[in-house]
């Protein structure tokens, strides 16, 4: 198994996946001349040529719409977005079109489209380039919603995504880029949509958390298990929607106590829906409300300071967890 | 084509249809199919019409009455592998696409033998079988996707073409900008087709577009060519998109026209034909002046294609047809309540009312 980066991770996914399927074509700003503004496209262009890994202008709108044209002429294009913050410009196509095509037409059309890029925050890049989209994109039906949180997942997650012949919206994240890790090297590696994973077992408190988070929960659950004594064990959702709710069901009712980690923020987040699924089918296994270390309830600042406060690290986890186990 | 308003600005009007050069060397079955496709779209649309008024068909029902030239003109040419899309007003060439009128007629009833099953209704008319790609109810959200059939074409290295219609509001919208620049950016065999009916909704195209010919824009794309053509003339419509074709299967170049027509009803059912922004006569002065059909229904008879009696045998198919859509659209059973969960994804899904455990 080798060990690579997040970034390289997706690079493979893509590359593997365009050899193996010749309807995929890759779109974006800057992804083909300039390998990505992330790199996450480098040596595309080369390999496959300019109709399969294009330019686009900044458009996004309009390309994110060419996307859902193409497939529903049949071919499975990926959309790349500098970053989901402009992607709002394309949201109407998404959303109103890629998303409910195959239901207006009464399951004449299939919509194999993904769209990725960095989503939630990077660093000092202040309130319009640091915003957390999952819960956006996870309340409408006909999307599915995807964050991987290591280089392995992000490998094996994208090539389902790809694959998948529904549209997806593909969360990946600007400061984990970097991020190294084990990958497996064998082509026909593929991690299902809709898996939780346990990332760490542990039977005192569950701490769920996705994408940038986990590597915050993992902190926190390890400065738990030293300092404190107590055992966490972390689920990450990989795929937002559909939600593997069983998996986070489950270590709850072993821990019978949770805390629910994201960066987005706390109003409609997906924390909130996780709390509604736990008190609707584990309520009697609760010993203590479930609670939600969250970005907070406003814009990201720049300030170095500040937005160190504005995101959900391993400190804040260390004490919401004690929290819920009346350990203050 | 235009006149001045009563502010002395330049607007583009529907001039009265004037005989075409010639019958475009089309034989007398192509010419009698065009004739036949509008009087059925007509037809079919007054019987809707009714239907709405009596409470059979809801939502919004955008009506193309008084257009049908534009639509037969630039349908008639395609080829099978060719992709139509539209916006909301779009019965008209689903059915010039082939979409049978009694999946038509059940469609907008919001009926299971609908074309969408009932899910879509009037704005979202879909016939993937038949290359007609929508039925797209968002204005300017379907140029993107056009751009995206053109661009699996040219993928594909076929020869195909993609029509694409819009009202005349569209040009003032970004994804215009950006749909047509990408088509000339990258060669992409798409046929940009404004329907000028003069008016988006109750506001006239001067008051929203700054330019005297929407076919102007075309200027600001390298290798795109704009024209103007007359949309209450079948066979102007037909050369002009006929011209359009090759340019994209020739040159694979995109080209946009605008066919300045009239629509005689409201916008949609929801509003009235004439009010604020024009007249009652301006409306029966259209219907009686320039009509499409009562046009190419004097040329065809001037150049001796039809006469009376082959008229009156259309109508009377054309009624059969209309008549046997909205029995069959009553007969057909509302969807089955299951259907709120079906056609959401494509293969497997999780059971989506789990979180309704008290449904």
């Amino acid at each position: 198994m080798a060990v690579i980066a997040y970034r390289e991770a997706l690079n493979q996914a893509l590359r593997e996946e365009m050899r193996r399927d010749p309807d995929i074509f890759l779109m974006g700003e800057e992804i083909a001349e300039y390998d990505g503004a992330y790199k996450v496209t480098k040596g595309l262009l080369e390999e496959f040529g300019e109709m399969r890994v294009r330019d686009a202008p900044i458009a996004e709108m309009g390309f994110a719409g060419l996307g859902v044209g193409a497939a529903m002429a049949g071919l499975r294009p990926v959309i790349e977005f500098m970053t989901w913050n402009f992607a709002l410009l394309a949201i109407d196509e998404i959303v109103n079109t890629a998303a409910k095509l195959r239901y207006m037409s009464g399951g004449q059309l299939k919509l194999p489209i993904t769209f990725r890029g960095p989503n939630a925050g990077a660093i000092q890049l202040a309130a319009s380039h640091s915003q957390s989209f999952e819960s956006w994109y996870a309340y409408v039906p006909g999307l599915k919603v995807v964050a991987p949180s290591t280089p392995r997942d992000a490998k094996g997650l994208l090539k389902s995504a790809i694959r998948d012949d529904n549209p997806v919206v593909f969360l990946e994240n600007e400061v984990i880029y970097g991020l190294k890790g084990e990958v497996p090297d064998d082509e026909d590696f593929t991690i299902p949509l809709g898996q939780s994973e346990v990332k760490r077992s542990g039977d005192d408190v569950t701490v769920v958390a996705h994408a940038r988070s986990v590597h915050w929960a993992m902190e926190a659950a390890e400065i738990l298990a030293e300092k404190h004594d107590i055992s966490v064990e972390v689920v990450d959702p990989r795929t937002i929607r559909p939600l593997d709710i069983d998996t986070i069901l489950d270590s709850v009712r072993k821990t019978n106590r949770c805390v629910i980690v994201e960066e987005g923020h706390p109003f409609c987040g997906i924390g909130a829906q996780v709390v509604d699924d736990i008190q609707r089918e584990a309520f009697d296994y609760l010993d203590a409300p479930v609670i939600r270390v969250t970005g907070p309830d406003a814009p990201t600042p720049y300030a170095r300071n500040l937005e160190q406060l504005s995101l959900p690290q391993a400190e804040f986890i260390v004490q919401a967890v004690q929290h819920v186990s009346y350990l203050e | 084509m235009s006149r001045r308003n009563e502010r002395g600005k330049r607007v583009l009007v529907a001039t009265k249809a004037t005989e075409s050069d010639e019958l475009l060397g089309l034989d007398r079955d192509r010419l009698v199919e065009m004739l036949r496709w509008m009087i059925l779209a007509r037809r079919f649309e007054e019987k809707a019409a009714e239907m709405y008024q009596m409470g059979e068909i809801g939502g919004f029902c955008h009506l193309y009455i008084g257009q049908e030239a534009v639509a037969a003109g630039a349908i008639t040419p395609l080829g099978d592998d060719d992709y139509v899309i539209t916006a909301y007003r779009d019965h008209a060439q689903a059915l010039i696409r082939g979409l049978d009128a009694n999946a038509l007629m059940a469609e907008l009833f919001g009926r299971v033998g609908g074309s969408s099953g009932g899910k879509g209704g009037s704005m979202h008319i879909f016939n993937a079988a038949r290359h007609f790609m929508g039925g797209h109810a968002i204005v300017g959200s379907h140029l993107p996707i056009a751009i995206g059939l053109g661009y699996a074409i040219r993928y594909r290295d076929s020869d195909a073409v993609c029509v694409c219609f819009m009202g005349d509001s569209v040009v003032n919208i970004g994804a215009f900008n950006e749909s047509l620049n990408m088509a000339a950016l990258w060669d992409l065999p798409v046929i940009f087709l404004i329907e000028n009916n003069l008016f988006g909704m109750g506001t006239a195209v001067h008051r929203a577009a700054a330019v005297e010919k929407l076919a102007d824009r075309a200027c600001a794309y390298a290798g795109m060519e704009g024209w103007t053509v007359d949309g209450m003339d079948v066979l102007a419509v037909r050369k002009s998109v006929e011209r359009a074709i090759e340019r994209a299967r020739l040159e694979r170049k995109p080209t946009l026209i605008e066919a300045v027509t009239y629509r005689y009803m409201g916008h949609s059912m929801s509003d009235p034909s004439h009010g604020v922004y024009r007249t009652k006569e301006d409306v029966l002065e259209h219907r009686k002046k320039v009509d499409p059909i009562d046009h190419f229904v004097d040329t065809l008879k001037k150049h001796a294609v039809i006469d009376g009696s082959d008229v009156t045998q259309i109508e009377e198919s054309v009624m059969a047809i209309v008549a046997e859509s909205v029995e069959f659209a009553k007969n057909s059973p509302e969807p089955d309540p299951e259907a709120l969960y079906t056609d959401i994804y494509y293969g497997d899904y999780p059971d989506p009312k789990r979180r309704d455990p008290w449904r």
